[in-house]
């Protein structure tokens, strides 16, 4: 039996990535992540690591794109508008094809919005958050071990995709506090960097990292080529947890905190004998369209739960080419919807057919 | 027959896209020799910075990195603490280092951090098409002050090295030209210099170049030199600002 520890979701956070062979990372104090930076101070100088403080979400980025160029496994974190400031720094990462971890923990938008958990920054998030054509990676903890389990595998796939990777986690698996084993992390997965710009010690030709093409032709191919390797992401990175959806008429999906929730009151709807089931997407791009499809079969409707205004419920639509309705089950502004919430959603939806 | 002159190896035998009479050329040569001289470019990694200058990717023969416009600063730093016995240069303008990128400029050097700036102050954004940059003198016409920069309405003319001399972490701020061979040969020194502070872990060394920019200046390139001489200059005086080699003696 894996050791067990108590820990908070932001220290869980710092940890797992010093595990997953990340020594530096460049912050920058906001709520609710502060934790997270503090662990990576009291940590980095123990491992031999870099923490360091910078002057801006801005800089702390741009400090993750230089280390990251240099061949080396770096993160910064921060929350909602510290993450705005940081697409810029996202689109050239992903215009210079660099890999690197973001960890946004998420609070009440838009503007200075509130300090309290949120997921109103889905659309940033797998959109990709700054200007041009690029995706990065998003994955989507719903517990304090996942968000160890997932910092890891974000790592592996940022370096394998050449692609940026983000960590979608909110105020409160931040600020909660949990059991968490780190017996069961990978070892780092070995990415060749041929590319990186690290000194060429005259043996080869030099390395540049770049994300400026004044042809448009050239420009064109490059993000044709990325686009194929972002099919190929989608292709076979799609994760989601599926619960009780083998006969499910409604079919929750929800992500993050609100899966948890999303879960308590789909075990409360089957107690109740509702063909009620759950699917929880665990990367948020690639979105899990083949585990949404899967539930076609038996699906009448579904049930998006999200703490936002409903942005997710656009890629459940999207998912199941809007076959059946999708319905909404929101709360924002760093209110936390409950267990009995969704269930009157559900009641709502499944009318007498219980 | 011996070779006295050639092409410095860490410059790359590739045309360069800069215009007649722009000076980026020769300081891109001064620092290409002072590579050689060093032994440094196979563990040199530069980073290119938003401006004319922002294909010198192509142009230096070390591995490079292309920076956000402002960010050189940054993305340098987060070089340099991945690899600490490597050698990390950013070559950035007026408009990069003291405009959009003053913030990371400011607490790069506050760190003290262990960089060399190649900094070109041509009073102008060249690339775009002249407009005003932070360092456009008072009464200067771009194309954004097109009665001449009014200071009651768009302010002073920054000086960085000054400004950047008042912090702990500035190993060496020095402002030069290359207008003459002495300049020239002055220029080099300092360049030099900036690099072997770094190599002796000194901390933040900046070359300010006051450099001519004929074309947008709407100049022949000798009256964009004279132009230097009898304006650039009084306002921003050459020499050592800070030394902490010298205060060492």
């Amino acid at each position: 039996m894996a050791e067990k520890i108590l820990m908070k979701g932001n220290e869980a956070l710092g940890e797992a990535a010093i595990r997953a062979g990340c020594l530096h990372f460049f912050g920058y104090p906001i709520t609710p992540q502060t934790e997270l930076a503090a662990y990576m101070a009291k940590k980095m100088p123990k491992v031999g690591g870099t923490y360091l403080q910078a002057e801006s979400e801005i800089a702390a980025i741009n400090m993750v794109l230089g280390a990251s160029a240099a061949g080396v496994r770096a993160m910064t974190s921060s929350s909602s508008p510290g993450i705005s400031l940081k697409g810029e720094g996202i689109s050239y990462m992903a215009g210079s094809d660099l890999p690197g971890l973001i960890i946004n923990v998420q609070r009440g938008g838009p503007g200075l919005g509130g300090i309290q958990p949120s997921q109103a920054d889905y659309w940033q998030a797998t959109r990709g958050g700054g200007h041009g054509d690029y995706h990065i990676l998003v994955l989507a903890p719903s517990t304090v071990q996942e968000m160890v389990d997932l910092v890891s595998l974000a790592f592996d796939l940022a370096e394998t995709y050449r692609m940026p990777a983000m960590l979608l986690a909110d105020g409160m698996l931040g600020q909660m506090m949990e059991p968490v084993s780190f017996e069961n992390v990978p070892e780092p997965r070995r990415v060749e960097k041929p590319w990186a710009a690290n000194g060429h010690e005259n043996r080869r030709p030099h390395n540049v990292i770049n994300s400026l093409y004044l042809s448009p032709q050239t420009l064109e191919d490059l993000v044709v080529e990325r686009y194929q390797r972002y099919q190929k992401v989608q292709e076979t990175e799609q994760r989601a947890e599926m619960y009780r959806t083998e006969d499910a008429e409604l079919v929750v999906v929800a992500y993050g905190a609100s899966a948890r929730i999303a879960h308590s009151a789909v075990m409360q709807a089957r107690e109740e004998g509702l063909k009620v089931g759950l699917v929880r997407p665990i990367t948020l791009w690639p979105f899990p369209e083949k585990a949404l499809k899967e539930t076609l079969k038996t699906a009448k409707a579904y049930l998006s739960v999200e703490m936002s205004m409903g942005q997710m419920i656009d890629d459940v639509r999207l998912a199941i080419d809007c076959r059946k309705p999708v319905a909404l089950c929101s709360r924002t502004g760093g209110m936390i919807p409950t267990p009995d919430e969704v269930l009157g959603k559900i009641h709502a939806m499944m009318g007498g057919e219980a | 027959m011996e070779t006295v002159f050639q092409r410095p190896h860490a410059l790359l035998p590739v045309p360069m896209h800069y215009c007649p009479g722009c000076t980026h050329g020769i300081v891109h040569r001064l620092v290409a020799e002072v590579l050689d001289e060093l032994g440094i470019e196979g563990k040199t990694i530069g980073v290119a910075s938003v401006g004319c200058s922002v294909m010198n990717y192509d142009y230096f023969g070390c591995d490079m990195v292309q920076a956000p416009h402002g960010r050189a600063p940054a993305v340098a730093t987060g070089i340099r603490r991945a690899l600490p016995d490597r050698v990390v240069f950013t070559y950035q303008g007026d408009g990069d280092l003291a405009a959009i990128g003053t913030g990371e400029t400011v607490h790069a050097a506050t760190r003290g951090e262990n960089i060399t700036v190649i900094f070109i102050n041509n009073a102008i954004y060249g690339m775009t098409g002249g407009q005003m940059a932070p360092t456009s003198l008072p009464g200067q016409v771009t194309q954004t002050t097109p009665y001449g920069r009014d200071v009651k309405t768009a302010g002073y003319p920054v000086r960085v090295c000054e400004m950047l001399a008042t912090l702990d972490g500035v190993a060496l701020a020095q402002r030069v030209t290359v207008d003459c061979v002495k300049n020239v040969r002055i220029a080099k020194k300092a360049i030099r210099k900036a690099f072997e502070n770094q190599m002796a872990g000194r901390g933040y060394s900046i070359v300010e170049v006051l450099s001519t920019c004929p074309t947008n200046w709407g100049m022949t390139p000798q009256e964009a030199l004279e132009g230097l001489r009898e304006k650039m200059i009084p306002y921003y005086p050459l020499g050592v600002y800070k030394d902490v080699t010298e205060a060492q003696v």
